[in-house]
């Protein structure tokens, strides 16, 4: 039989505020534990939240960013359950009212074709802490500095038709939290979480089958793991003459499967009903204003204007604005006077993977844009050849200084004097008389052992344009 | 000196005729004294409390002292006073030091308030009579076979009993009110939003509002002028301005329209209260009051909806009482299941789990629209109720409680029939109105209260009301028998 994949996803986005979305600790990472757990944070008796608007600004902007309705009025709400790592025994979340309304999203997929994806809603709520089993000789630690941590949680309609789909929305959700500067979208640190879910229905049919939730995936790599196992799973249960139970799942990466965590019948009833600690938030519309004043160009925007502007091709334009920061990099190294196109190659291929090489990331680059500018600028006047540009651009990463300084200090301008290369190139023929008969009886391939020698006697720095015509004349002359 | 008032003690201070530190000390006897009788104090502090009276001592020399400064006061438990007991009167926080201080205690603090201690307090706020407390019953003054009201009994028997000239309270559907009436003392429920939550042990969020309990009108106006005004720390305090509460004390009467709720003086309403308190609407006759009947006709409405809705939001804000972070925790527990459960269990008492038991069943799912939801429509009618009431009249009055003090356990079998104790002061609290009991003529020697109902707000307004009578009455000046 035909299946029909059907997926769904929720994200948690944890916002890039300084502080707590209820209180004033600070969200740093990687603190010692219980050192950024206010006494609003630890629940004690008392103690009440006070909403950072600054997370509601964040909220805002990613609403307009996939054209939602966003209304008046957004209502937090409790959700109640115990675990140790959650203090007050509830979470602040919202429920009905949500901050952001019904949405959409156009994602990219392979041949250039695209698919607009619903978005349900988002909705602000806070983090809860860490139980942390190991090193406690059979007790339980608990971490409490990520509680209030402010997140969006931003859930999908079930428009997704394939993994594929799936992880191009995951990706794309990523680039725009990141390009709207409300989340640092650093995965390992779990700041941008995933929660997929599945289910099948026989190709053609309407009801929706039973669907399972994945729950605990932190990269895109793991979200395709995960998604291919559990759609194996369902299908080879189905196809078996089983039944999917409608269950929340984890996804183990050391083993590469999901397994089961709780059932529909044990999962909580979380008693929403709204925090009489916390006033309706009142969305007017010069704030929306203020929001949207706010705005940066975002990721279609960016990559439209790449085309016109820069006169680069679609992919190249998609893939340079795939990531603020490299876009970023890129324009700069432009402003620096390079040329766009040579720059998109530049930035993308040898800087990228130089950087990677490296595990560096971007804002990290030991080359700056201006470096880079200066160096294509000195390709693009023939000072340099593009191989003596990579030994340079290596000089550069290396802290030698300025493409023009690197040049200079070790001698590596192009020789363009076509006398100069001449002498040389007259050398090389009469040294190698073998290979010009060869070359001569009709052996042409031979031009490539010339133009090395060429080169290596001038160590690369003759124009290679130059070396070419001027060896082709001599030797079939 | 345990007799006057906090402005006849503010004059003496600041004459020199006593000091703070021998006002303190006289009050700190007389709790050693008499305490003992009432059992109205969980935690008494003399030591930082003579401290407090020095430095109100030393402020009070160079000239700059305001109306609280060095003036012996009581907090309720249910304030967090850093470094001292916070128990909120429950075995849950026997061992609960605070870390931090309440806005109120704070504010009061900063005004040269000395705390003498903290007073004892149903549990979790959850009672009327101060019979659910961890640390035992308080007892009436003036009769102490009799409960003193609650759920803060232990601020009303001790300002009752002149221990301390003043105490803080709280209010969820009476606890202010009640136990004001029952021990013949005023107290104040402001409006919604006027004092800051902040440092309150929570009961029910929505209804929770802190105020002063004291001898007289004029006593709570300085202070609620100390507690009031805008926290923000607590999103849901008013930023409305803070009138001057002791200016208009003395605003003439004539003409005030008020009205009097059928419903408020209907079945149930001892008649003996009742003639008390209309001997009290006929002074205000006398002032040039016009006095109006009116109807709160869904006043039936009020106890249900109160018990749907505070039970909801307590059962929701005491889960963080959880035996992990603070707190009561039971003994070697084997899973975290085993943890939570012998820990709240042994923790908390029969009343405070029987109202997280409804809590939890009015939030559940299936159960919610018809009792979490429907609770919201009717607390709308029953602030409607008053909004209409407030287009015709200025002020509201009836009973603060339908009977006097009832005996010590005679209720306590019988939750219903307790919780209609409070039934014309819970519907100000659904509608977040500010009302103030204070004493009217009393009952076979038991105090009774009158009620007064404002619109919001308008605690100034109600202060001058209340001031007006006790001008004319003497109630608010007799002290019980054997606490003279």
């Amino acid at each position: 039989m035909q299946w029909e994949t059907v997926i769904g996803l929720e994200v948690h986005a944890q916002l890039a505020t300084k502080s707590k979305i209820f209180s004033g600790a600070s969200i740093a990472y990687g603190a010692e534990p219980n050192t950024q757990a206010c006494i609003v944070d630890l629940g004690f008796p008392g103690v009440l939240p006070v909403l950072n608007e600054e997370a509601v600004n964040m909220a805002l902007k990613f609403g307009l960013a996939v054209n939602a309705e966003i209304g008046e009025r957004s209502i937090f709400a409790r959700k109640n359950y115990f675990y140790p790592d959650l203090p007050k025994g509830y979470q602040i979340s919202q429920f009905e009212l949500p901050i952001v309304g019904k949405g959409s999203l156009t994602i990219d997929l392979e041949g250039g074709t695209q698919k607009v994806i619903g978005i349900t809603r988002a909705h602000l709520e806070e983090d809860a802490g860490k139980s942390l089993h190991e090193d406690f000789h059979g007790m339980t630690g608990i971490d409490l500095n990520r509680a209030g941590t402010p997140l969006l949680e931003i859930v999908s309609e079930p428009d997704m038709r394939s993994i594929k789909e799936a992880v191009a929305y995951a990706r794309k959700i990523h680039q725009l939290v990141v390009y709207l500067g409300i989340c640092d979208g650093n995965m390992q640190e779990g700041s941008f979480r995933v929660d997929a879910n599945l289910s099948i229905r026989p190709m053609g049919q309407e009801p929706m089958g039973t669907r399972t939730e994945l729950k605990n995936i932190n990269s895109f790599r793991f979200l395709e793991r995960a998604l291919n196992f559990e759609l194996e799973r369902q299908i080879d249960l189905v196809e078996s003459g089983g039944q999917v139970v409608q269950e929340t799942r984890l996804y183990d990466a050391d083993r590469d499967e999901t397994r089961s965590m709780r059932s529909k019948e044990e999962a909580n009833d979380y008693r929403y009903f709204p925090d009489p600690d916390l006033l309706p938030v009142e969305i007017n519309p010069a704030r929306l204003d203020a929001a949207r004043q706010g705005m940066p160009e975002l990721p279609d925007q960016k990559r439209a204007r790449f085309e016109s502007d820069y006169n680069l091709s679609a992919d190249d334009a998609g893939k340079l604005t795939q990531s603020r920061p490299q876009a970023d990099y890129f324009e700069a190294t432009v402003e620096a006077g390079a040329n766009p196109k040579m720059a998109a190659n530049w930035v993308m291929v040898e800087l990228g993977g130089a950087l990677n090489k490296a595990g560096l990331e971007l804002n990290n680059s030991p080359v700056s844009p201006s470096q880079l500018g200066g160096l294509l600028k000195r390709i693009a006047d023939n000072t340099i050849s593009g191989k003596i540009a990579k030994q340079v651009f290596e000089a550069i990463w290396n802290g030698e200084g300025d493409a023009d300084s690197v040049i200079e200090a070790r001698g590596l301008k192009q020789i363009t004097d076509s006398g100069a290369i001449e002498a040389i190139i007259d050398e090389v023929i009469a040294n190698n008389p073998k290979q010009v008969e060869q070359f001569r009886a009709g052996k042409e391939k031979l031009l490539g052992f010339f133009v090395g020698q060429v080169m290596k006697a001038t160590q690369g720095k003759a124009s290679p344009g130059e070396v070419n015509k001027i060896l082709l004349g001599k030797l079939k002359g | 000196m345990h007799n006057k008032t906090i402005a006849e003690l503010g004059a003496g201070l600041r004459t020199g005729k006593f000091s703070s530190v021998e006002l303190t000390q006289h009050f700190l006897q007389r709790i050693e004294r008499m305490e003992g009788s009432l059992n109205s104090l969980v935690t008494v502090t003399p030591e930082s409390a003579l401290m407090a009276a020095e430095a109100a001592d030393q402020q009070i020399q160079s000239g700059d002292a305001g109306p609280l400064m060095g003036i012996p006061i009581l907090q309720k438990d249910i304030f967090c006073t850093r470094g001292v007991k916070t128990s909120c009167g429950s075995r849950m926080l026997d061992n609960f030091i605070s870390p931090y201080d309440a806005t109120v205690t704070e504010r009061l603090m900063q005004a040269g308030a000395v705390s003498l201690g903290k007073a004892n307090m149903d549990e979790f706020a959850m009672g009327s009579s101060n019979e659910t407390s961890y640390y035992g019953p308080v007892k009436n003054p003036w009769d102490t076979s009799r409960v003193p009201g609650g759920s803060s009994g232990g601020s009303a028997a001790a300002v009752a009993a002149r221990l301390a000239v003043a105490a803080t309270g709280t209010d969820t559907g009476g606890s202010i009110r009640q136990p004001a009436a029952l021990c013949g003392i005023t107290g104040l429920k402001p409006t919604y939003g006027r004092v800051s939550r902040f440092g309150m042990i929570a009961f029910a969020s929505s209804l929770d509002q802190a105020g002063p309990m004291t001898h007289s009108a004029e006593d709570a106006a300085l202070m609620l002028q100390a507690m009031a005004g805008f926290d923000p720390k607590d999103s849901t305090s008013a930023d409305e301005p803070v009138p001057d509460y002791s200016a208009s004390l003395d605003d003439s009467l004539q003409g005030l329209r008020i009205g009097l709720p059928k419903e408020y003086f209907g079945e149930g309403l001892d008649p003996a209260v009742s003639a008390s308190v209309e001997s009290a609407i006929e002074v205000y006759r006398q002032l040039g009051a016009e006095v109006l009947e009116i109807s709160l006709p869904n006043s039936s409405l009020a106890v249900p909806t109160y018990y749907v809705v505070a039970p909801a939001e307590c059962s929701s804000n005491l889960s963080r009482f959880d035996g992990v972070r603070f707190g009561y925790r039971c003994e070697n527990p084997h899973d975290l299941e085993d943890l939570y459960k012998r820990s709240r269990g042994e923790g908390f008492g029969p009343e405070v789990k029987r109202r997280i038991m409804i809590g939890t069943y009015a939030l559940s799912a299936g159960y919610y629209d018809a009792y979490y939801l429907k609770a919201q429509k009717t607390r709308h009618l029953i602030s409607d109720d008053f909004r209409k009431a407030f287009e015709k009249v200025d002020v509201i009055m009836g009973p603060t409680t339908p009977t006097t003090a009832f005996g010590l356990g005679e209720k306590m079998d019988d939750p219903v029939t307790m919780y209609l104790n409070d039934i014309y002061t819970i519907a100000t609290n659904l509608a977040g109105l500010p009302g103030i009991s204070l004493p009217v003529a009393p009952v076979n020697g038991l105090p009774v209260g009158l009620q007064i109902i404002g619109n919001y707000f308008t605690e100034a307004k109600l202060l001058n009301v209340a001031h007006r009578f006790q001008r004319e009455s003497k109630w608010h000046r007799q002290m019980p028998v054997g606490f003279e």
